[in-house]
């Protein structure tokens, strides 16, 4: 069925979208951009930090979320007038109010949202004093940084772990300006059924939750983004190793992958093996009762002449190959083949059988 | 059946059960049987009859004679002297404040003249736990009209006729609503009671659920066949247990006789209800929290659309209604759109029952046609303000409402003309203040309820009625800034425009409402650093007139602080640094000579 379009006009630019386009895609399709805190395209629509309020002539009553906004058929959107602005920088400031200005040591400085919206319309400082929320951080594990001090409570942590992980680690508690963002009893997370597939880290847009392995290593901007297929599995996730100065320092998502960015705790924290001093990176042969240090060719020409030797002495079905999940798919091709077609036998099996 | 000579009405409502009727009933029970009267007169246990402030109430028909404030020693003298020997008990009569006239039939109060009871129609009248009573008043009539000579379409058309709009606040057309849910695609369709009442001080749901629960079952059940729903939900707050228990036993009857459940009343239509207890949110009276918390997720509305109407209970289209709406419903259909139409004003029809708390002589529950003025509401119905005192002020629509000055009393109740004045209909509470109540404080009453309710999801509403408090705080301590009111105005204004739900765009109405109306308030506590009602303590000095201090050493006995020195017989001083203004000693003080500044 061919989707019915809607005519909208945006900040004076005409526009048809398919019907159910909500406002901020319609805008995004002509290249205008509404500051969003709490919008994600994977997550179910919040509506919940109120910065993408946009100007709607034919909705009288109030500003609405642009992220939540259907579009209607003769709709005259202002994005960015100067009613538009004054609320947004209220709302900015209303965050802040309750927000450390620490950016000089922030890991998140340089990819903050808040910053850059701060930055954006001109919100150095808020007119609100008063109370604000100030929690211990939680860091009793060894991979995510809680500072709900710094936390927004735009609550993409709990609908990415709720609704694209389905781990429900983490929910609101408490109401009203008490609401923070905890685990069952407000207990640490490390005695949550957290998994730390670190997808909230990814999708907070603040410095709220940080990678404790990337701690003090690195902002976004230091370093270099290297894309990747995570090793230790099949699936083959697509991930962007963060690199500096010759060492890996953390692991982001690629949004645009089959995985669409989402990874587990291996793929995203499991990479401190590369660095390891213990790590082979050159072959071994036992001389002695000792191991020593071979070339490759070395190494290859012994296990060729022990594989033939035992292929020769009791026939190739004394022999068996077994290959891991770590490996890609092109190289457990290669070893079935290399077992079938070189040993000659079918003794060839793989873990992820197991 | 059995005849009686006589009846006798206990209020079993929740005002006079915890004044302490059932122990009243008992004794009538007791003592009716000590004279052999057990055959000849029946008592009942009814709902409230909205004059809570006399509770416990007592009413003997055929006479309708109405016993107020009545205590366990009054109960011989009802049964000795009206039963048996056909003598009103005096004393126990309702007194007129301002005549001093006892008056002896309840339909005589001037707290009843002005009302019109509908909805409350049954309420202090049936028991309502006992089916029978209501079906004896025309109950289950309007179901088995609409169900025998009318189509769903039918009924819609008569409650769209009717003019009848949501009593929970909005004021949106009932029948429009209905239309929607019907059709919407999805099976099967819900409907949903909203008895999450939760603004402070109103209680009419309350009442209806306890004084007439089977009304409100078949306003639901008559709106499921219009809808075409199979399904519903009644979510009721558990600090009403009265409610919830004669919900279920009211349910469990109305099954028991055909009127609920499978083939109702032997028809292809079946519906069957559940009840829900509320765990004590205000924000899930807000149709989406309301259905998350039903789902049994956490109490947070989600932004529309999706409608209910579309999605709404477990993804399917849901129709929400409160008490009062339903309670409407079978009027509508068993007497006709016309007659319904028939009260109100043009774009209001039909009455609205009307929480009266704080400083009026008449508190409770007053059902009025719509467009009646509050002048008439607070004074001819309410009784005016107790003790002498100057009215000052009526907040209408709960935390959400907004705060209405003397000039607004000629104002006809409705739900546009309440807007336009920056108050709101709400669920109908009416709070009324006197000349004592000082404005900044009411707004910070409203403002820390709104503050602790707010679910927290949205920044405008968990940050700023925070901050506008925090405002508000400040003034109230002699810490304002004039610069503050264009802040507090400023903030108030973009969390109306930018909140997600009913609560934060509703919750600055009570700041803008009192700047509107009382700047002035607000600029005394700021410039002449005074509250004018004398409430902010902060603002507060206490001093002693020299000429009128005998030095009798009683007030330096009160003080917890010792703040006041003085030799005996000679004139006393408070120092302003020790007294914190408690007020102990200016009450102690036999010779007034400790006053306010």
């Amino acid at each position: 069925m061919p989707l019915k379009m809607v005519e909208l006009t945006i900040d004076g630019r005409q526009v048809s979208v398919p019907e159910g386009t909500t406002i901020l895609e319609a805008a995004e399709s002509l290249g205008i951009e509404i500051p969003t805190l709490c919008h994600d395209r994977d997550l179910i629509v919040a509506g919940a930090c109120r910065l993408c309020v946009v100007e709607v002539e034919q909705i009288k009553k109030n500003l609405p979320a642009a992220c939540a906004q259907p579009v209607g058929a003769g709709m005259v959107v202002h994005t960015n007038n100067p009613r538009v602005r004054e609320a947004r920088r209220t709302v900015l400031e209303l965050i802040i109010a309750n927000h450390p200005l620490d950016c000089l040591t922030c890991e998140e400085n340089g990819k903050c949202k808040l910053q850059k919206y701060c930055y954006e319309y001109g919100v150095q400082d808020s007119p609100y004093e008063g109370e604000t929320r100030e929690y211990e951080i939680d860091d009793s594990n060894p991979f995510i940084e809680r500072d709900m001090t710094k936390c927004i409570l735009c609550g993409k942590c709990v609908r990415v772990c709720a609704e694209i992980q389905g781990v429900n680690a983490i929910d609101f508690i408490n109401r009203g300006f008490d609401t923070k963002i905890g685990t069952f009893y407000d207990g640490e997370l490390i005695d949550s059924p957290c998994l730390y597939c670190g997808q909230c880290i990814y999708m907070c847009p603040v410095g709220a939750l940080a990678a404790i392995p990337s701690r003090g290593l690195g902002r976004d901007y230091d370093v270099e983004k290297v894309a990747t297929t995570c090793p230790y599995c099949g699936v083959g996730c697509q991930l962007a190793l963060n690199v500096r100065n010759d060492r890996i320092v953390g692991v982001t998502n690629i949004a645009d992958s089959h995985n669409q960015g989402y990874l587990c705790v291996k793929g995203r924290f499991g990479y401190e093996f590369v660095h390891s001093p213990d790590r082979l990176t050159k072959p071994l042969i036992k001389r002695n009762g000792k191991f020593e240090q071979a070339s490759w060719d070395e190494a290859l020409d012994l296990v060729a002449e022990k594989l033939g030797a035992i292929k020769a002495e009791y026939g190739p079905d004394a022999i068996a190959g077994l290959t891991s999940a770590k490996c890609t798919n092109e190289e457990n091709y290669l070893f079935q083949k290399f077992v079938r077609a070189v040993i000659g036998t079918n003794n060839i099996d793989h873990c992820a059988r197991l | 059946m059995e005849i009686f000579r006589a009846h006798v009405l206990v209020c079993g409502g929740t005002g006079c059960t915890s004044g302490g009727s059932p122990r009243i009933k008992a004794l009538l029970e007791e003592e009716l049987a000590k004279n052999g009267l057990e055959k000849e007169v029946n008592l009942v246990v009814t709902g409230c009859h909205g004059l809570c402030e006399m509770g416990p109430l007592v009413i003997v028909y055929p006479e309708g004679t109405m016993y107020v404030h009545v205590q366990p020693e009054d109960v011989s003298d009802i049964v000795s002297e009206h039963l048996l020997k056909g003598r009103i008990v005096e004393r126990l009569l309702y007194k007129e404040p301002v005549t001093a006239e006892r008056v002896p039939h309840y339909g005589d109060l001037p707290f009843y003249h002005k009302q019109e009871r509908l909805v409350l129609r049954n309420c202090g009248y049936i028991n309502p736990e006992v089916i029978e009573e209501y079906i004896g008043r025309d109950g289950y009539a309007a179901l088995a009209k609409a169900l025998a000579e009318m189509t769903p379409d039918e009924v819609i058309q008569e409650v769209l006729d009717a003019g009848l709009r949501g009593r929970g606040g909005a004021g949106f057309p009932t029948g429009l609503k209905w239309n929607f849910c019907r059709k919407a695609k999805g099976e099967p369709k819900y409907i949903v009671c909203n008895g999450d009442e939760g603004d402070p001080g109103a209680f009419m749901d309350r009442s209806i659920l306890e004084g007439d629960p089977h009304r409100v079952l078949e306003g639901m059940a008559i709106g499921a066949y219009a809808i075409g729903a199979s399904k519903a939900v009644i979510y009721v707050r558990a600090e009403y247990p009265l409610a919830v228990r004669r919900l279920h036993l009211a349910v469990k009857k109305a099954e028991e006789m055909g009127l609920l459940g499978d083939n109702i009343l032997g028809t292809d239509f079946s519906l069957h209800i559940d009840i829900k207890e509320g765990a004590g949110a205000f924000v899930c009276g807000e149709e989406t929290a309301l259905l998350a918390s039903i789902m049994g997720q956490r109490g947070m509305p989600w932004p529309r659309p999706p409608f209910p109407a579309v999605s709404g209970l477990w993804g399917k289209p849901t129709n929400i209604n409160n008490v009062e709406t339903w309670a409407n419903i079978p009027d509508i259909i068993l007497r006709g759109a016309d007659w319904f139409a028939s009260m109100g004003t043009e774009k209001c029809k039909g009455t609205k029952v009307f929480a009266l708390t704080g400083n009026v002589q008449n508190t409770g529950l007053v059902e009025v046609p719509m467009g009646i003025s509050m002048r008439e509401i607070i004074y001819d119905i309410g009784g005016g303000v107790p003790n002498g005192k100057k009215f000052k002020a009526v907040q209408i629509g709960g935390p959400s409402g907004g705060c209405l000055p003397e000039s607004q009393l000629d104002l006809g109740v409705d739900y546009e003309s309440l807007t336009g004045a920056g108050a709101i209909m709400g669920s109908g509470g009416l709070v009324v203040m006197d000349e004592d109540t000082c404005i900044v404080d009411v707004a910070r009453f409203f403002l820390s309820f709104t503050r602790a309710e707010s679910c927290g999801k949205c920044t405008p509403c968990r940050e700023g009625i925070m901050r506008m408090l925090e405002i508000l705080d400040r003034i109230s301590a002699g810490e304002g800034r004039m610069e503050d009111l264009d802040l507090l105005e400023k903030t108030a204004h973009i969390i109306q425009d930018t909140s997600l739900c009913g609560l934060g765009q509703t919750a600055p109405n009570p700041i803008l409402s009192t700047l509107r109306y009382f700047r002035d308030e607000y600029v005394a506590h700021i410039k002449d650093q005074r509250c004018p009602a004398g409430v902010c303590t902060a603002l507060l000095t206490y001093y002693i007139k020299p000429e009128l201090c005998r030095g009798c050493t009683a007030c330096t006995k009160v003080c917890p602080t010792g703040a006041i020195t003085g030799e005996r017989k000679a004139v006393h001083v408070i120092d302003p640094e020790k007294c914190i203004k408690c007020g102990a000693c200016a009450e102690r003080c036999p010779f007034d000579a400790i006053v306010q500044a």
